[in-house]
């Protein structure tokens, strides 16, 4: 187990600094830099001083040793758009794209594995016919669509906040009245990213579920008069839940990648949005900070997708600890 | 089902292909006082035949208008190498789907745009496809260090979440490119991002076939690599490809859509199902005017096509794009 960990740790050090340095040189190579953002009439000498700032004006090679050797004591440069050290800026985005990822993964979970039982359990009827009909729709519904629909359906209804994460009016509020305001905004968002993936957790653990029921095990438990809903719920839902495990850290990488646009279409403060500006203001440092970042989130999604297998299958704990 | 997600497919091709026919004006053709529109209602009754009101500007400010229903203009059918259009010189167009933002019809758009999406989608799923059928089947089929190299690099870019790296290499690029520069560079982006999810399974299918009788007699019979590899290997992997061509083609489509709605695909002149879905982060406009989602619907019908169709064949229906 400790030898895994090592092993995991050491790959999602090696993505880290791949990634990051990848993304601080090709925007180093990038055609334009930082210094359009100075507006086509800037003088010669603010060009060159800008330059020389942000050390555009040496060899990347150089560039990029430089950075890295302040990367490892913690300090990873100042972003040009925002004038700051990056870490702070990133961490801060970082969290609120994590806030939005973790609250869509829960509600995915809740939701799918909870009606997929449920059809999965059932024969045929009306309700189960209507909630695989829904999920086969909502799998089709890609985020970028899903949440174009619910910010034109929040448009019309005014239900829900359209978009950002906090109101006009909540920046001197309570602490308990802004976190309400961000749970409220977070709605949206989190529906728009969770359905689509809810919807595929539902065909995956109904079809499971439909095996598992049929398993001998659950024979012999009808055998000594086990109640159908334990028997369900605790016996078969064991079994039942190890391909939804299996294919979790695939999901965490989609909802990444999901996260993306849904922050774009909510403008959700997110690590996508910020990606986004970097990129187009060749903000180097703010960049590579920002993929590390993102491969952080990718490292530890993994990990979790190895963990959910862990528990849900005996045998790759085994596999593990031998 | 599976016969509907064929037909729903069949369907949006065909329309691609007879875009120029069935689009009732040309995509780029301007209406200076129809700006945002509404459709146009096609009337039957009140006059005779087959006619249509002219829209006349009640206040541009709420984008109100009203129909002038003294004036018919009648529907003029297989006219001017178009389905069914109104006469150009009376200045009320058949707008199906109401106008856009600079007063182009967007039914029109959204047929012409159609092609653009669907012909790269479809290309980069076929190029992906091919490239990692090869590399995958060479893997397999070589073994040794070759094995291990292409492996570890299929590895690494399976894990990255695929829309990031895209946006990443798309803003490498200059900002603005024209319309055919756009269309090679996303090409050649997909297909770099789409290969190695090819080649992982190829190579695994390739491993077992190639200790196969058939295969050890091909070679035994003196046919070289190439060809046992090109006619006895890869064809047993002929229904994973299919598979897999069936998850590339939505995950393309709704990538050029991504790229395209946040400004790094195409070039707004150029019709695209993503380019017309900026008008949709106008979040004002969005709420009055629900014919903006016209396009994303169009991508949802995709998607579902693709899911219909494959979903009967077998394959667990989980579609998680990356």
């Amino acid at each position: 187990m400790a030898r895994f960990l090592i092993r995991r740790l050491a790959f999602a050090l090696v993505l880290l600094v791949c990634t990051s340095s990848a993304a601080l040189l090709l925007t180093r190579l990038a055609p334009g830099d930082v210094t359009s953002q100075l507006g086509p009439f800037a003088p010669r000498q603010e060009i060159e001083a800008t330059r020389a700032r942000f050390g555009l004006d040496r060899n990347p090679i150089a560039q990029w040793g430089s950075w890295i050797s302040r990367a490892v004591r913690l300090d990873f440069g100042d972003s040009f758009l925002y004038n700051r050290p990056v870490g702070p800026i990133v961490v801060r985005a970082a969290g609120n794209t994590a806030l939005l990822a973790i609250s869509a993964l829960v509600v995915a979970t809740v939701l799918g594995i909870g009606l997929g039982t449920f059809t999965g359990s059932r024969g045929t009827g009306w309700l189960t016919t209507l909630v695989r009909g829904a999920s086969v729709m909502v799998i089709s519904i890609p985020p970028l669509v899903m949440s174009l629909v619910l910010v034109f359906i929040a448009a019309r209804t005014r239900w829900l906040p359209t978009g950002g994460m906090l109101s006009a009016g909540a920046v001197d509020a309570s602490w308990t009245a802004s976190a309400a305001d961000v749970a409220w905004h977070l709605v949206l968002p989190t529906l728009a990213l969770a359905l689509p993936i809810a919807a595929a957790f539902e065909r995956l653990q109904s079809q499971s579920m439909a095996e598992a029921v049929r398993q001998p095990f659950v024979l012999a438990a009808i055998a000594r008069g086990a109640a159908p809903r334990v028997l369900v719920w605790r016996h078969a839902w064991r079994v039942s839940i190890r391909p939804i495990c299996g294919v979790y850290g695939l999901v965490i990488g989609s909802l990444l990648s999901g996260s993306f646009i849904v922050e774009f279409v909510t403008a959700w403060p997110g690590i996508g949005r910020l990606m986004y500006e970097a990129l187009r203001a060749r903000d180097i440092y703010l960049v590579s900070a920002c993929a590390a970042a993102g491969a952080g989130f990718l490292a530890l999604g993994t990990l979790l997708g190895d963990v959910m297998l862990a528990v849900a299958d005996p045998r790759v704990r085994e596999g593990l600890e031998s | 089902m599976r016969l509907a997600g064929a037909a729903l497919l069949g369907l949006i091709v065909l329309a691609a292909a007879a875009a120029p026919w069935l689009a009732p004006t040309p995509p780029n053709q301007r209406f200076p006082d129809l700006l945002y529109a509404p459709p146009t209602r096609v009337c039957v009754g009140d006059a005779p035949g087959v006619h249509v009101h002219p829209l006349r500007i009640a206040s541009r400010l709420e984008r109100r208008f009203e129909e002038d229903r003294s004036t018919h203009i009648p529907l003029r059918w297989f006219s001017g190498g178009v389905l069914v259009s109104t006469d150009p010189g009376s200045g009320a167009p058949l707008l199906l789907l109401g106008a856009d933002a600079f007063g182009r019809d967007r039914f029109s758009r959204l047929l012409h745009g159609s092609r653009a999406t669907l012909a790269l989608g479809l290309l980069a799923t076929v190029v992906a496809t091919i490239v990692g059928a090869l590399i995958g089947g060479i893997a397999g089929y070589a073994g040794g260090w070759l094995d291990a190299l292409l492996s570890r690099v299929s590895e690494f870019v399976v894990v990255l979440p695929a829309i990031y790296v895209t946006l990443a290499l798309r803003a490498m690029m200059p900002l603005v490119l024209p319309a055919s520069t756009t269309f090679l560079l996303l090409l050649a982006i997909f297909a770099l991002l789409g290969w190695p999810m090819v080649a992982r399974g190829v190579r695994a299918i390739v491993l077992v076939e190639r200790e196969r009788e058939y295969a050890v007699a091909a070679r035994a019979a003196g046919a070289n690599p190439a060809r046992v590899l090109a006619r006895h290997l890869l064809p047993a992997a002929g229904g994973y490809l299919g598979t897999q061509a069936s998850l590339l083609l939505p995950a393309f489509i709704l990538a050029e859509s991504t790229m395209s709605y946040v400004g790094l695909g195409f070039p707004d002149t150029t019709p695209t199902w993503g380019t017309m879905l900026q008008d949709a982060s106008n979040i004002a406009l969005l709420g009055d005017d629900p014919w903006v989602l016209a396009p994303a619907a169009a991508i949802f019908m995709v998607v579902l096509g693709v899911n219909l169709l494959v979903q009967s064949t077998g394959r667990a229906p989980i579609q998680l794009e990356r």
